[in-house]
């Protein structure tokens, strides 16, 4: 017998089958609920999505037309809209701070872990905070859709700055010092080098947090609050898609349910386009 | 002729004389000295008290065997030593008979001054050829001169011009190794530097691109003091005047290529030379 090729034993191929099997047993453990609910709502959402279904807000009435989403897709667009207009700048600086001057200080190690910590604080936290805050102080006003933003906004922030942080750590430094090399002052190596080469894996990172945004309704609830009809004005109280569907749910007409199925199945419509499009951005992208 | 290092700009008049100067006639080339260099990373001393001079229009050569500190003195010259974290430099660097390290001086006028190019070839990727080369004048500041014209002299003395010059459109990263080297030597010299460091220019490339490198820089040195780093003894021997030979962060010696080669003072350099160790 060749002593350096020897035969694998057959207890081993055994427990190498047993091994593979229970994995991919495993990963089709995990496919079924995810199959289930994407079919599920699938199902259900379909039934109520109309032309109707999309082109009216609803009625509020409790007998006849309910109505449809109208109101709650464009309050969900325009809150998220106004959300990833404030934390995607300001959670960019924070990555640009972190990677581009703070790097290994106290402060930046400390901006890190807190940064950290925001990323596991649950959503209905920042919901009371901004009730707290800009609502139950009174000095404000009450419920707005702009103060729906500031509680996604909150929740996006750390999402967008880790998810930036490490977009820019891959832009290789051989570039940031060929262009100090050149004699470019700090500020402009960064907007003409580091920011155009990150900018794919930036608009990727963004547009996750934004989904992540959209599907949230505990930081809505309290900020932004329940109305029925469209309004284009952040400055007062906005519908959601994810509250639409919080208070349909809890209703005991089954066409209220029925629309709850129909608004769930636009959020992950419109959830899954988004992803859809980060995904071509990142494979656009030209770091690896 | 002498270089401005002071924080204010040049006027355009200043700058447009320079530029016909530097980019049309054989200027007279800047001396840059070494005075009691030493550099650290952290506590480790990388350059141990070198003196040494990098004579104008000639090609100056450093050897010696990896970590010998010969990277580190390099980049101590355009002070990228210091982008670095934890590093420090101590004694001095003169162009002409400015001091580098003066608190006067603003670190992105020495970087003007003194170009680099690095061991692997590095165009920025999300720029075309074109703007690549014209990174140099945008990223550092520099007005005056058209910019067309000065990419394309630039990319010219880069010997690169003919076979790019229908394509300037396209992206940089598409260009094969040793174009890609040659670009990034056009973006170091559209800056109009005076001194070029070269930190191991060729050592990524194959031998053909490595021969038109060397090419280039017995080009180069009729109008810039040119530094080269290199574990290619063949290269030094072949690209360079002088030769500097370094071991264990210390300078042991330097002098004319060909004396340092044949007959060195210092039996460490010959035995290094000669291939014993390293």
């Amino acid at each position: 017998m060749n002593a350096v090729l020897r035969p694998v034993s057959k207890a081993r191929k055994r427990r190498d089958l047993a091994m593979r099997a229970s994995l991919g047993l495993a990963t089709a453990l995990a496919l079924v609920p995810l199959v289930l609910v994407l079919g599920y709502v699938a199902k259900r959402g379909l039934g109520a999505w109309s032309w109707h279904f999309f082109s009216t807000d609803p009625t509020g009435s409790f007998l006849g037309d309910p109505g449809g989403i109208k109101s709650a897709i464009l309050g969900t667009i325009l809150m998220v809209a106004l959300a990833t207009a404030i934390s995607v700048p300001v959670g960019v600086g924070v990555a640009l701070y972190l990677t581009e001057y703070g790097k290994n200080s106290w402060f930046a190690k400390a901006v890190r872990y807190f940064v950290d910590v925001m990323t596991g604080v649950p959503s209905i936290v920042f919901g009371l905070f901004v009730f707290i805050v800009l609502i139950l102080s009174g000095g404000v006003g009450g419920y707005a859709g702009w103060k729906g933003s500031v509680a996604l906004s909150l929740l996006m922030l750390p999402v967008v700055t880790r998810s930036a942080e490490v977009v820019l750590l891959l832009v290789p430094h051989t570039l940031r010092e060929s262009a100090l090399a050149l004699g470019s002052p700090r500020w402009r190596m960064i907007a003409k080098v580091v920011l155009p080469t990150a900018l794919p894996g930036l608009v990727t990172g963004s547009l996750l947090a934004v989904a992540r945004a959209a599907g949230e309704t505990a930081p809505l609830l309290f900020t932004a609050a329940i109305v029925n009809g469209t309004s284009l004005n952040l400055g007062q109280r906005m519908n959601s898609l994810p509250v639409q569907i919080f208070t349909d749910v809890g209703q005991a007409q089954d066409r209220l349910v029925a629309r709850a199925w129909g608004a769930a199945l636009t959020l992950v419509v419109l959830v899954l386009l988004l992803t859809l499009v980060a995904r071509y951005m990142s494979r656009r992208s030209r770091l690896t | 002729m002498t270089v401005s290092l002071s924080t204010h700009a040049e006027t355009p008049l200043e700058q447009k004389r320079r530029f016909e100067h530097g980019g049309t006639t054989m200027a007279a080339g800047h001396r840059v000295s070494l005075k009691n260099l030493s550099a650290w990373y952290e506590d480790q001393h990388a350059v141990k008290g070198v003196d040494l001079d990098f004579e104008p229009n000639k090609v100056t050569a450093i050897i010696g065997p990896s970590g010998c500190g010969k990277s580190t003195l390099l980049r101590c010259i355009n002070r990228m030593h210091e982008e670095i974290p934890g590093t420090r430099v101590e004694g001095e660097v003169l162009l002409d008979d400015q001091a580098l390290y003066s608190d006067a001086v603003d670190v992105t006028a020495v970087r003007r001054a003194i170009g680099m190019v690095f061991q692997k070839p590095n165009p920025f990727p999300t720029m075309s050829i074109f703007d690549n080369v014209a990174a140099g004048p945008r990223l550092s500041g520099t007005k005056g001169g058209d910019l067309r014209e000065r990419v394309e002299r630039s990319l010219r003395s880069a010997a690169l011009w003919d076979e790019v010059k229908d394509r300037l459109n396209q992206p940089g990263i598409g260009l094969s190794g040793g174009q890609q080297q040659r670009l990034c030597i056009a973006r170091a010299i559209s800056v109009e530097p005076e001194v070029v460091l070269m930190d191991e220019p060729a050592s990524a490339l194959d031998p053909a691109s490595t021969l038109r490198i060397e090419e280039l820089v017995e080009e180069l040195k009729t109008r810039y003091t040119i530094v080269i780093v290199t574990h290619n003894m063949q290269q030094a021997a072949r690209a360079s005047d002088t030769t500097a030979f370094m071991l264990d962060g210390e300078l042991i010696e330097a002098g004319p290529t060909e004396k340092i080669f044949t007959k060195p003072d210092d039996e460490r350099t010959e035995r290094y030379v000669s291939g014993k160790f390293g």
